[in-house]
């Protein structure tokens, strides 16, 4: 088959339907007693370029499917003309001679420089080149009965004619393509910029994003992913983290605790009760992130929560160091906030870090110069705080069996709402939990 | 804390300006909230000299004519409405062109019949306090024409320091004022030894005095600095014959009891505008001399002391925990029964203070006040924590026991009171000293020098350690052999022979390059190395710290579950839902609104014992009431075609296990005690639930959209279900909240995971949602386990063979779900069949009522050959057969 065929148009296929022409097709069970309105799958095949069915938006997709009439084979492949079989008894070795074949040359020649479209073209391509009742066909049946003397002649003939056929087709074919390209195509053409979302769109919440992300970084690093209960035990969100029953810290930590109050259960006020849960449970050394939901007793406004998102990190081995907490907060910050910003830390307290910092990263919007500022981020300090972080408390380490004189720890702690606010210029808290989805919907999915 | 720089600067005259003192407190670990300058906008404002007073009467009110001299040949006519000044009496007069606090600029301006030149100024005009009661009456000694702002010394800063709760010594301008000399490295005068230069001696005692001698870095400790302290007494009076009679029944809680009185104290003195302005500024209300002067003390040394009017104590002080049924009026008015645990102050009528919390009304000092004893006091933190949390008493004084006071104190702290009230107030201080000193011995720490470079990841030598020890106010020394002897010993290492003594520690015990440490009194902060290593790098900075990365152990990555839950949240956002992550508290109403009956799991809530609003007082059993308020938000913003998902813990209340006895931290509980902790939680799975309203299809110009219905609600499980790998099996159910008749039980691996389907009308109108509201909620924990269960997929053999389709209609009884018809064929076709699609359901009256017409697509293939029209028509046949031997279903002709 020369391959201008299927070229010919670009929305027909000849492929023919693999149902109709497997082997086993067997046409009278295929279409199971539709006499009354009885089932049809819904076609796949698309409609004819400027076919009434190219309208096809039709409101009701149930409608549409259910009861479309049964409708003819629009295909190319059930008129195609298999059935001309040209006789093989009828050789006719006339039909070689030089005016006959000039003759079937002068006749197809005009039929199809005379072609009104690609349709009528493909159709006389069948009939005057291609099909096997075509003349020349015939004719070419007729060369093995001649004697081989003539043969040789009668064959250059005959591929001369064909010759000269095939290029007034592909002369027309390519005159018609190129009208086609310059009426057809210009004629289907559609407003690209009609809105297209029929399908509902869909976003990750903002504080997922940025928790994965930040998770990425560091099990990029060799870290793993901890987590823990939310109803937590008074013993892993206190006690074993240096926090004593009388601890001047707790108040600061406005707990929400379980009724009754006796039952030593809380609502975890940090997600460092996860250090405790993984010291206790695998083996040393140990390198976790723990992001997870925290609670604290706080009444929703533009700057509170009562919920709120953490992550930690939690690195025990032998000789860690205050340097290793500073390198590796300084990855932390630049999957933070980008790259190239200083950090700082600034001795601080925590029960359970001693020593213990506070971690500033240089603002990212005016870098602390006073040209750059008034600044909205920053307040003008130049600097951002971002989170806690130390050397894990010998306390801490000995209520989890670790021996503080072999290994050493750090840990590190942040408010994922607090950061996401900064890098998205969030202004009130509140958004996070309002599940408002005009602003769920503007993080998008590829956050 | 809020801290006068003047003030500071009296201790450490050298300081530079207020804002390089605050950057070197921040990185020194005092964490400068704000710098805020007072008194630098005050300009033009002079003394003058009243000459005379014409008082001007008009309708509204009489105001005055004022004649003030401003210079010796200068008098200007002032009107002034204020009435608390006479002739000859030194006042503020802002002239024109002076500028007072808030940029507002006085002009001459004629008012009253007179041309005004200028203002007679009250304190809180000139911005030095809120005494609004009238004009601002100077000493009349004060030279006329002197500038007020220079006089009353009124430009200042004031730093704003939030304090950590470890150390209590920041709260005061002693202790900042030793950080703030130790970052500029000059020299710091503890005012609290200028405190006690002329103290009546108490009996010395060496072991006593040794610590604070040490307090002062690099300062030589007189003989004095540790006077005042009269040995460690024993329970009952001081020793000393004039001092008030004390009884310290509880020494473990108040390990340090002085008492100091004075008398003939002036009713009518006036707390000078100078201290008054420091009190002020720091953020205190002036109210009398005694008061002003105990508050003066706290501000400045730390220590909180208290004014008992003496003349109102009846018989010896006793400091004791309170009875049973004991009351108190505090000083704030409120009665308060007091509990057993609570440390008082009584005398012979009962509890006169809350001990370092609040004094009691009955024993208040008055404006009549002519006699005081002042208390200064060392109590427990734990035991000051636990009664003002008790009554919910919060003061200036409970907040430094708690974080703690310096035990060392107290006799200077009171008697830097005494010398204030006497030269203020004209009173006498009584000569006896009442000093029931109980304090534990010092605390002795071996610091190995190492440990400060194992944790700072730089090396820090032995003199850097030793200096920055020091300049925190510890007392180094080297290890000593025989150090415990106490012979022999020399000055500098006498607090560490104290120190070893009591501890019985062994010298030779501590092995080379180690040092022997004895903090400071003011630091019970400092007990380990840990914390003496904080101290050393801070003060080195923790800029010095170079910068390193761990190196790690290859990590194993996420967890598959992990990746799945990932999966699923970024599945339904990519199939149109919005993540929201809601409040998970709901109220008590909630099980009802739902429908749950009390035997569901749904319905044993969790409650909350402090909530934050009593209608929201449990944890959520179930995502779906917070996708509903989140929902009806939505929708009262304007945005009714919602599809919201969310993934988070629910709690349920299991049956109450007993309380387990808290595990001891000074070792790793043992699994017995982690598990019995673990058994007393709530379960917390973790769900992911979807609600729907409105349309699931968009409205657009392609047409009105599709509306969202139960089948988009099946549809998201199955989207969860996808993203794990496993296959979920829909089966009709009527599980509350759903309706009864639209409600899809979900179920993987015979296990049943979750729901689906449109929301019951009763639970759609008690939450006001939109009709047809649809909602699935799955249960992710298990949904995960499955998945992980599951082997690894074994892949389709793929056929290159043709396939053979087959179309069948059946009807069978409405009642029939498609579910089993579909079971029935797949079982019938057998392996031949690929694929199965139902394309067409019918009712209608061309198949009879209560009837169904199913139309299915058969697929067939063979993976090894091509089939025949009668194998593919076999197979179609049998499919035929079973579906009408299990579901009556009947072959469409």
């Amino acid at each position: 088959m020369p391959p201008s065929t299927q070229s010919a148009d670009p929305h027909r296929s000849d492929v023919p339907d693999p149902s109709a022409a497997s082997a086993g097709g067997d046409p009278s069970s295929r279409r199971t007693g539709p006499e009354h309105a009885g089932p049809v799958r819904p076609s796949a095949d698309r409609p004819e370029p400027g076919s009434a069915a190219s309208n096809s938006a039709v409101p009701d997709r149930a409608a549409s499917e259910r009861t479309e009439p049964d409708r003819p084979d629009p295909r190319p492949g059930s008129q195609r003309p298999s059935s001309q079989r040209g006789d093989p008894a009828s050789v006719d070795p006339g039909a070689l001679g030089p005016d006959r074949l000039e003759q079937v040359r002068l006749q197809a020649s005009a039929a199809i420089a005379t072609a009104g479209d690609l349709d009528e073209l493909a159709a006389l391509r069948t009939l005057h080149l291609d099909g096997r009742g075509a003349p020349l066909a015939l004719a070419r049946r007729a060369l093995g009965a001649l004697p081989p003397p003539e043969r040789a002649e009668a064959g250059r003939r005959h591929n001369a004619a064909t010759a000269a056929i095939r290029a007034a087709y592909e002369a027309r074919l390519a005159e018609l393509t190129a009208e086609r390209d310059a009426r057809v195509l210009v004629e289907e053409r559609v407003d690209v910029t009609l809105p297209g979302t029929r399908r509902p769109l869909g976003a990750r919440h903002p504080l997922s994003a940025l928790s994965d992300h930040l998770v990425d970084v560091f099990v990029a690093m060799g870290y793993e992913v901890a987590e823990g209960p939310e109803a937590e035990h008074d013993w892993f969100n206190f006690e074993a983290l240096n926090l004593g029953p009388d601890h001047p810290a707790r108040s600061s930590h406005d707990t929400l605790y379980v009724d009754p109050v006796g039952s030593g259960l809380l609502l975890r006020t940090h997600t460092s009760p996860v250090q405790i849960r993984t010291l206790l449970s695998r083996p040393l050394p140990v390198y976790v992130v723990c992001p997870g939901r925290t609670y604290r007793n706080d009444a929703v406004d533009a700057t509170h929560s009562p919920v709120f998102g953490q992550l930690e990190g939690l690195a025990v081995d032998e000789g860690i160091t205050m340097a290793d907490l500073r390198g590796t907060l300084e990855v932390f910050a630049q999957a933070l906030f980008g790259s190239g910003l200083a950090t700082r830390l600034r001795p601080s307290y925590f029960p359970f870090t001693e020593p213990s910092a506070e971690l500033d990263v240089a603002c990212f919007a005016c870098r602390g110069e006073p040209a750059r500022q008034p600044c909205r981020v920053c307040s003008d300090e130049g600097w951002i705080e971002v989170g806690g972080c130390g050397m894990v408390d010998p306390n801490v380490l000995v209520a989890c069996g670790v021996d503080p004189a072999r290994y050493s720890g750090f840990a590190f702690g942040m408010g994922l709402e607090r950061a996401a606010m900064i890098r998205h210029d969030v202004h009130e808290i509140r958004d996070f939990v309002d599940g408002d989805v005009r602003f769920g919907l503007s993080f998008g999915t590829g956050n | 804390m809020k801290i006068v720089m003047s003030w500071l600067r009296e201790a450490v005259p050298a300081l530079p300006p207020a804002k390089a003192v605050a950057d070197a407190l921040i990185r020194a670990g005092f964490e400068v909230e704000a710098v805020e300058p007072v008194g630098h906008d005050l300009a033009g404002v002079v003394v003058g000299e009243v000459v005379s007073i014409e008082i001007v009467r008009t309708k509204k009110k009489d105001v005055r004519w004022v004649q003030v001299r401003v210079a010796e040949a200068a008098t200007r006519g002032v009107i002034c409405g204020a009435f608390n000044f006479a002739v000859g009496d030194r006042v503020a007069v802002a002239l024109p062109g002076a500028v007072l606090p808030g940029g507002f600029t006085i002009t001459a301006r004629r008012t009253y019949g007179q041309l005004s030149e200028g203002m007679i100024c009250s304190a809180s005009e000139l911005g030095i306090g809120d005494d609004h009661g009238g004009i601002l009456v100077l000493p009349p000694d004060t030279p006329v024409g002197t500038d007020v702002a220079e006089l009353l010394d009124l430009a200042d800063d004031v730093l704003d320091i939030a304090v950590t709760p470890d150390r209590g010594y920041g709260l005061s301008v002693r202790g900042i004022a030793r950080e703030a000399a130790a970052a500029f490295g000059l020299p710091f005068d503890d005012p609290a030894e200028a405190a006690s230069v002329p103290v009546p001696a108490g009996r010395g005692d060496d072991r006593e005095r040794a610590v604070p001698e040490q307090t002062a870095s690099g300062q030589t400790a007189s003989g004095q600095a540790g006077a005042g302290q009269t040995g460690a007494g024993q329970t009952g009076a001081g020793q000393d014959a004039a001092g008030y009679p004390v009884v310290v029944e509880d020494t473990a809680a108040c390990s340090r009891y002085v008492a100091r009185v004075v008398t003939g104290v002036r009713p009518d003195a006036v707390t000078p505008l100078r201290l008054a302005r420091r009190l002020a500024l720091s953020g205190m209300r002036p109210i009398s001399v005694p008061v002003d002067v105990t508050n003066l003390i706290m501000l400045g040394l730390g220590q909180p002391l208290h004014a008992f009017d003496r003349a109102k104590l009846s018989g010896p002080i006793v400091v004791r925990r309170a009875r049973e049924g004991e009351r108190l009026v505090t000083l704030d008015g409120v009665k308060r029964e007091l509990d057993p645990e609570d440390l008082v102050i009584a005398d012979g009528s009962g509890p006169v203070a809350l001990a370092g919390v609040m004094g009691g009304a009955s024993t208040e000092i008055s404006a009549d006040t002519t006699e005081i004893l002042i208390e200064a006091a060392h109590f427990d933190p734990v035991a000051v924590a636990r009664t003002a949390r008790r009554h919910q008493l919060g003061s200036e004084a409970s907040r430094r026991f708690e974080r703690g006071v310096d035990p060392a104190l107290a006799p200077a702290a009171a008697h830097a009171a005494l010398r204030l009230l006497t030269e203020l107030a004209g009173a006498t201080a009584e000569a006896g000293v009442t000093d029931i000193d109980h304090r534990p011995a010092p605390r002795l720490i071996t610091f190995p020098l190492a440990e400060t470079a194992r944790l700072g990841g730089r090396p820090y030598p032995a003199e850097i350690v030793r200096r920055r020890l020091a300049e925190v106010g510890c007392a180094v020394a080297d290890t000593i052999t025989g150090a415990g002897t106490g012979d022999g010993v020399g000055d500098g290492t006498e607090a560490i022979a104290d120190a070893v003594a009591p501890a019985g520690a062994d010298g030779d015990s501590v092995g080379d390059g180690a040092l022997l440490v004895v903090p400071p009194s003011w630091r019970p902060d400092l007990t380990r190395p840990a914390d003496l290593v904080e101290e050393v790098i801070r003060l080195e900075g923790y800029d010095t710290i170079p910068v390193t990365l761990p190196r790690l152990p290859a990590g194993r990555g996420l967890t598959r579950g992990q990746r799945i839950r990932r999966a699923v949240g970024t599945a339904l956002a990519h199939q149109g839902y919005v993540e929201v992550l809601t409040v998970p508290f709901v109220g008590d109403d909630t099980p009802d609104r739902l429908g749950l009956t009390s035997d569901d799991t749904r319905a044993a809530v969790v409650r909350i014992a402090n909530p934050i609003a009593e209608d929201a007082a449990n944890l959520r059993t179930t995502l779906l009431p917070g996708l509903f308020a989140a929902a009806i938000r939505n929708i009262g913003r304007g945005q009714a075609d919602l599809a919201l998902f969310e993934t988070g813990l629910v709690f349920r209340a299991t049956a109450t296990a007993a309380t387990p006895p808290t595990p001891a931290v000074d070792r790793r509980p043992d699994d017995a005690e982690i598990a019995a902790l673990n058994a007393v939680l709530p379960e917390q799975p973790r769900l992911v639930a979807v609600v729907l309203t409105g349309r699931r299809e968009p409205a657009g110009w392609w047409g009105p959209g599709q509306p969202a219905t139960w089948q988009d609600a099946i549809d998201a499980a199955h989207t969860v279900a996808a993203a794990t790998g496993v296959d979920l099996t829909v089966t009709a159910d009527a599980l509350t909240p759903w309706h009864p008749g639209r409600c899809a039980r979900l179920s993987a691996d015979g296990q049943v995971v979750g729901y689906a389907g449109e929301l019951h009308p009763r639970v759609i109108a008690a939450y006001g949602l939109p009709a047809r509201a649809c909602a699935m909620e799955l249960d992710l924990d298990t949904v995960i386990e499955i998945a992980l269960a599951r082997p690894p997929v074994t892949a389709p053999a793929v056929s290159t063979y043709p396939p053979a389709d087959r179309d069948i209609a059946l009807v069978v009884e409405a009642g029939v779900p498609v579910a089993r018809v579909t079971e029935a064929l797949r079982r019938g076709a057998g392996d031949l069949l690929e694929a199965l699609t139902l394309f067409d359901v019918y009712e209608g009256s061309q198949i009879g009522e209560g009837k169904r017409s199913l139309a299915f697509g058969l697929r067939l293939r063979a993976v090894d050959r091509t089939l025949t029209a009668q194998e593919a028509n076999a197979a179609r046949d049998v499919a035929i057969a079973e579906a009408t031997r299990l579901t009556g279903a009947v072959l469409r002709t």
